[in-house]
């Protein structure tokens, strides 16, 4: 890319004529150094992932299955999945009705505030976690009283985990809801719904791509969350292994089968949240923003 | 921090409390932000002012914000070039699976950041795919500063793409044609006619890529050797600090992240707020 300004020249017939004929030569360049470039940074590390994971075969493949911590750290994935996402969308509903349906000093704030996980090093987030509820922590001796863990347990690691997938539902829903408008809700009310009516036959029939694509993206951050995971739960192996703390700690063993086996289990959750994205955006005709 | 009461004229009298979802939000944000930020924050008071300005300029801590911040800044910044190439090229051209590769681009952010780490530490090793091409020039990537800098461009690769796809998209074409037809070279068009309004767009991204390099940690630790003042980052320095019990170190050092974080926010919000008015 020229970083500086040529001189204007006079145009001449042959000039434009030059810059037809450079077109197609541009086009071709750009298209190459696109794939080129994907291909270095996405695509081959991508492909890599499935073709490591099946190189001794499915017999290799599925050997991994046979290990009881990684089956442990399977079904812890889907444990804190399973108890972050719910209370994560209850949360980013009213998160979003409370922030689009109301004009008040600070909203910009909280929207920001709402952001914050996304910004945070999730091993800072983990940090914050353990000085609230680790042994030496603010609550330490109150758990430690009540005999409750929270750190290297379960209940760090969903509280970690709801911590980096916090802002996913607020955020999708909140653009649906404001160009929803007030009014369909305004109007069942007056026509005598009450909040529960008017909620789950008004509001949520509109919002439900929105949320549903909130919701996926919450999955596929709670089933995938690493650092902040890690630094709460301690990587205890068949205890508080989730399946990418399993992939790090296979792969440092130099149980690379394992590794890539359980690799491939979250690169199908990749490609679903893919998938899932492109089937709501065609359905909904809107490109969604990232995060 | 009390909830705000919302103020609607037009509202049955039901709705003047503070609603539940208020009080939800409200009760949530507080248990789950406000209180670890609050937990950080007096932890590291407890210090002393020269105890955190040792720990905080400490060579490893120093060295961990210098691999940290210049790298993420590097791969933000090629990945603000290159993005803006394909975020063109997307939107321009027409060609075979421009829809599987635009589709694509959001894997970083499905793909959970063990994998990513995992399969670019295999395929840049020395042994992999793309590394067996570098190593016989003597260039090392995985376990070297370079597959720190790769594993940042893999996950802050969609964000100027996708700042960038909506603007170009509104663009039209027209300005463009006009540029060339009064005279204008392609490099004068792009420079100062196609650039410019894009110009919001790319800084935003680049930031938002810049912010989420920065805290990174899964993939990278990974990818790198992680032996200090070669290619040990600040998130992986905090993780090893809190290992070794030494909560007055991860707590300096992750009060340092925390509060670049918030920067950066502030930052991306100013950018946000010039689209805006660039766009109108």
């Amino acid at each position: 890319m020229a970083l500086s300004t040529p001189p204007i020249k006079a145009t001449t017939p042959a000039a434009q004529l030059n810059k037809v004929k450079a077109r197609p030569w541009m086009k071709s360049v750009l298209i190459g150094f696109t794939v080129l470039y994907l291909s270095l940074v996405l695509l081959i590390p991508a492909v890599n992932v499935f073709i490591q994971a099946f190189q001794g075969g499915l017999g290799g493949f599925l050997s991994t299955f046979a290990d009881r911590e990684f089956i442990q750290a399977v079904r812890l994935t889907l444990i804190i999945a399973a108890i972050t996402v719910p209370i994560n969308t209850v949360f980013g509903l009213c998160a979003a009705w409370a922030i689009a349906r109301h004009k008040f000093p600070g909203r910009t704030l909280l929207l920001s505030l709402i952001d914050l996980p996304f910004s945070v090093s999730p091993v800072v987030a983990g940090l914050m976690i353990v000085l609230l509820y680790g042994r030496n922590g603010w609550f330490g001796p109150l758990l430690q009283a009540m005999d409750v863990r929270i750190i290297f347990a379960l209940p760090g690691m969903v509280l970690a985990t709801a911590f980096v997938s916090l802002p996913f539902v607020a955020r999708e829903v909140i653009p649906v809801l404001e160009e929803m408008g007030p009014e369909q809700e305004e109007a069942a009310k007056t026509l005598g719904a009450n909040d529960w009516q008017t909620f789950w036959q008004v509001t949520l029939p509109t919002i439900r791509w929105g949320l549903l694509y909130g919701v996926i993206l919450t999955n596929a951050r709670a089933m995938g969350e690493f650092g902040a995971v890690m630094v709460v739960s301690g990587s205890i192996a068949g205890k508080t292994q989730t399946l990418p703390l399993f992939v790090e700690e296979a792969y440092k063993q130099y149980h690379t089968q394992s590794a890539y086996t359980a690799a491939v289990l979250l690169g199908c959750l990749a490609v679903i949240t893919l998938v899932m994205k492109e089937v709501l955006e065609r359905k909904t005709g809107i490109k969604k923003a990232v995060k | 921090m009390t909830p705000t009461q919302p103020v609607h004229p037009t509202r049955s009298s039901k709705f003047k409390l503070p609603s539940w979802p208020w009080r939800v939000t409200w009760v949530y944000l507080t248990v789950m932000l406000f209180l670890p930020i609050i937990a950080l924050a007096l932890r590291a008071s407890q210090l002393s002012a020269t105890e955190i300005w040792s720990i905080a300029t400490s060579p490893i801590a120093l060295s961990a914000y210098e691999v940290t911040f210049v790298t993420a800044v590097l791969a933000a910044g090629m990945n603000g070039v290159a993005g803006m190439i394909i975020a063109w090229v997307l939107v321009r051209y027409d060609f075979p699976f421009k829809r599987f590769l635009d589709a694509m681009l959001d894997l970083p952010f499905a793909l959970p950041t063990a994998v990513a780490g995992l399969t670019i530490a295999t395929v840049y090793s020395e042994t992999g795919w793309i590394g067996s091409l570098f190593a016989p020039f003597g260039v090392k990537i995985a376990f070297t500063r370079l597959g720190v800098f790769v594993a940042m461009l893999f996950i802050s690769l969609p964000f100027v793409v996708r700042t960038v796809q909506p603007v170009l998209q509104e663009t039209e074409i027209d300005v463009e044609e006009a540029a060339w037809s009064l005279g204008a070279s392609q490099f004068q068009t792009f420079w100062r006619v196609v650039l410019p309004p894009l110009m919001p767009a790319v800084l935003t991204g680049v930031a938002l890529g810049f912010a989420r390099a920065v805290g990174e940690y899964g993939s990278i630790v990974i990818v790198a050797s992680n032996i200090p003042f070669r290619d040990l980052i600040a998130p992986v320095l905090v993780f090893q600090r809190l290992e070794q019990y030494d909560y007055a170190g991860a707590t300096v050092i992750g009060s340092v992240m925390l509060l670049v974080s918030l920067l950066m926010l502030l930052a991306i919000n100013l950018l946000q707020a010039w689209g805006r008015r660039y766009g109108s």
